[in-house]
């Protein structure tokens, strides 16, 4: 284990600072804003609405649609080709799929809510804050939740297990690193998203997992407590 | 022997996933649901507990389409056989001819010599079908095609707080201000006065109720704000 | 067909009022924050009331054109994001965003605010190429001098990354700036009716007749413009804009910094 101490200095099981508004685009039904280190996100819901084309209509209840796209100043490093690449739409697909399992869209058949996450800035768990502000959003615009869902990611590095790598540990070239980000449900205790990239046994992998479950509740109270902010009246 | 515990105050603002009450003893209405021990918040809104029912008041989300509501609609398409309208909802809502004025249509002609494309009408749902279809009727008093003054988008639920208790709001912010309200029950406003600045100060009063409808003491706050720009606020 | 929304429209202007309770020439409240990304080697953020425009630069190096040996390159991109408004669809930009990319393009470049010479690394082999992407938060009103003032702050905010030899360390920013010579501003005039407005929010745009944008550079000179709308524009109309647009950026320049 050569990896004693995290490059920005934090513990760890300690998450980067985040921050979280909701109701920042008006012409959305629901919106939120969701920061952690230096990964911003913007979510905007649109819906439920009428859906074109027909063929997509579900006539039992209304489909989930995420639109996950990072803006081409946002990258670390070159820009970033504006447009749908391979990657942005599997992002999108599995963000779909960590929210899906806590929006009842019965009531709503043969309509779509549109989700879009955009990424200003980024530093490693961009899709895991795009997961954070769509979920904030969500609940914004009223759609029937069972609960929030919090994504973080957890990983390895270099032997150590840790929760929210940053871009330095992701890229950590003096040792194995693996990267987990993961999106959970509180009140069934259940992962909506699981991915990995890298190297790890089962044991760390749930450890790691353990840890996320912390993670997650953090930021969902974050979450709750941005939801509430909104209607605390200004003076 | 029931343990039932209750973790809210009335009124309070929830959030999906928080759990409202524990045990058997409270039962969960509407906007809550029961998994388990546990009856949780399944969207964003106000709470109000009445006796050992919890239900969640909603602070935001879409139009739910009732029979009898009038609402005010936009002619979004026109066809062989009636008008489709747009409600601001999910739903298609269709205006058909022979729902459309007391006086016969003939059959081939021309529609839109009554509503047209783009027209903006107060109408009333007499049907909602089980696949989500309004049904729409303009034969009935005070609906009509709206001429004239200016249209605004409000949330859908509101609408109670800006029609206030049997109608004791609008009839307010009409009598302070001397114009014509018609408050659409899908959260579409028509405002027309007989000077721009009426019309702009009830506008800019709406949107005060919209941010402070949870607010106890609005009809006071409302009262006090026209009264500041120089209205007269009757008995 | 949007007659009866543009009679009240013009109701409101007879009486010297906006919808929103301004008058004629007078602009929403107006935010600028920059540095608002730090992927980008440049950002900004402006807010007019609740229109909201992000903007960003990145630096990239390549060929010179052939005809510029000596010279790098502008490019100004915009996107017009479903995020901001349920009009915008997802795909590739539209004609909508185009215009509004190449408008502001044109205010910038045509203005002279570049020095393009400075951008040159090695005549004939390597040139900066700075791009700006512009990309729309929220949209109610306005995009066009909402964009162009993001756009410009941005490339104000940008600082060189290090080069070393023909690769860009981008993690590393230098203090060195866009050399600029002027700092143009755009400023778009709407013709309703005989009224002449300025910072239009959707209702205004739906019925307008004519725009016109207009870029002025330091000295209050014309550098481009962009008509806009379906009816043609009087003589008198073009004056009275003009007029108007020059007044006007006075008054939003100080927002440049």
């Amino acid at each position: 284990m050569a990896y004693k101490k995290r490059l920005d200095g934090r513990k760890f099981d300690e998450l980067r600072p985040m921050e979280a508004k909701v109701g920042v685009i008006k012409n959305a039904a629901g919106s939120a804003y969701f920061k952690i280190g230096k990964t911003t996100a913007y979510a905007a819901v649109y819906g439920p609405k009428d859906l074109y084309p027909r063929f997509l209509k579900n006539p039992k209840k209304g489909i989930l649609r995420c639109n996950y796209n990072m803006m081409p100043f946002s990258g670390s490093g070159d820009r970033v080709r504006p447009g749908p690449s391979r990657r942005s739409r599997e992002i999108s697909l599995v963000t779909t799929n960590a929210l899906l399992p806590v929006v009842d869209l019965d009531g709503v058949p043969n309509s779509v809510v549109d989700v879009f996450i955009e990424l200003p800035q980024t530093d490693a768990g961009s899709r895991c804050a795009g997961i954070c502000a769509a979920s904030m959003a969500l609940a914004d615009a009223g759609i029937i939740m069972k609960d929030l869902v919090g994504a973080i990611s957890v990983g390895i590095v270099d032997g150590q297990v840790l929760i929210d790598l940053d871009y330095p540990e992701e890229a950590y070239a003096e040792g194995d690193v693996a990267d987990v980000p993961i999106a959970y449900i509180p009140s069934t205790d259940e992962f909506s998203l699981l991915q990995m990239d890298g190297k790890i046994s089962q044991k760390d992998l749930i450890k790691g997992l353990e840890l996320a479950k912390k993670g997650a509740n953090q930021i969902i109270e974050i979450q709750r407590k941005a939801l509430r902010q909104k209607f605390e009246v200004q003076k | 022997m029931e343990n039932a515990k209750l973790l809210i105050k009335d009124k309070d603002i929830v959030v999906p996933g928080d759990v409202v009450a524990q045990g058997m003893g409270y039962l969960p209405s509407l906007g809550t649901y029961r998994s388990g021990d546990n009856v949780y918040a399944s969207r964003l809104g106000l709470a109000r507990i009445d006796g050992k029912v919890i239900k969640i008041i909603p602070l935001s989300g879409n139009y739910i389409p009732k029979k009898g509501d009038v609402i005010i609609g936009r002619v979004k398409d026109i066809n062989f056989s009636g008008w489709s309208i747009q409600t601001n909802s999910a739903y298609q809502a269709m205006l058909s001819m022979k729902d459309a004025t007391n006086d016969f249509i003939r059959r081939g002609a021309d529609l839109t010599k009554y509503f047209d494309i783009g027209d903006n009408v107060v109408t009333k749902i007499y049907n909602v079908t089980s696949q989500n279809l309004i049904d729409l009727t303009m034969k009935g008093p005070g609906l009509r095609k709206i001429v004239s003054g200016r249209i605004i988008n409000v949330e859908p639920t509101k609408v109670p707080r800006i029609i206030g208790k049997q109608g004791s709001m609008v009839s307010m912010l009409k009598q302070a201000t001397k114009c014509n309200i018609i408050v659409g029950q899908n959260g579409v406003v028509w405002v027309k006065g007989l000077k721009p600045e009426d019309e702009i100060l009830i506008v800019k009063t709406i949107r005060m109720i919209e941010e402070q409808s949870h607010v106890s003491g609005l009809t006071d706050l409302i009262k006090k704000h026209l009264e500041s720009n120089g209205r007269k606020v009757g008995e | 067909m949007n007659n009866e929304k543009q009679d009240h429209v013009l109701f409101y202007l007879k009486n010297g009022l906006r919808y929103d309770g301004r008058k004629k020439e007078e602009y929403r409240e107006i935010e600028v924050e920059t540095g608002i990304s730090k992927s980008a080697e440049g950002s900004a953020r402006v807010k007019f009331g609740d229109t909201q425009v992000l903007a960003g630069v990145k630096f990239e190096i390549g060929k010179p054109y052939p005809d510029k040996q000596e010279e790098g390159t502008m490019m100004i991109m915009a996107e017009l994001l479903p995020l901001s408004s349920s009009k915008f669809e997802s795909g590739p930009p539209g004609i909508q965003a185009i215009e509004l990319a190449r408008v502001v393009d044109r205010g910038i470049r045509e203005s002279g605010a570049i020095d393009y010479k400075k951008l040159c690394i090695k005549p004939g082999e390597l040139v900066w190429t700075i791009i700006v992407d512009i990309l729309p938060i929220n949209d109610a009103g306005n995009l066009f001098d909402t964009a162009a003032l993001a756009a410009m702050l941005a490339i104000k905010n940008a600082k060189f990354p290090k080069l070393n030899g023909d690769k860009i360390d981008y993690k590393t920013h230098t203090k060195e700036k866009i050399p600029l010579i002027e700092e143009p501003v755009s400023i778009t005039v709407l013709k309703i009716g005989e009224h002449f407005i300025v910072d239009p929010v959707p209702d205004e745009e739906e019925v307008l007749d004519a725009r016109l944008t207009v870029a002025l550079t330091n000295d209050s000179v014309i550098c481009a413009m962009q008509k806009g709308g379906e009816h043609p524009l009087s003589m008198d109309d073009i004056k009275t804009m003009i007029e108007i647009a020059t007044k006007k950026s006075k008054e939003l320049r100080k927002h440049l910094g």
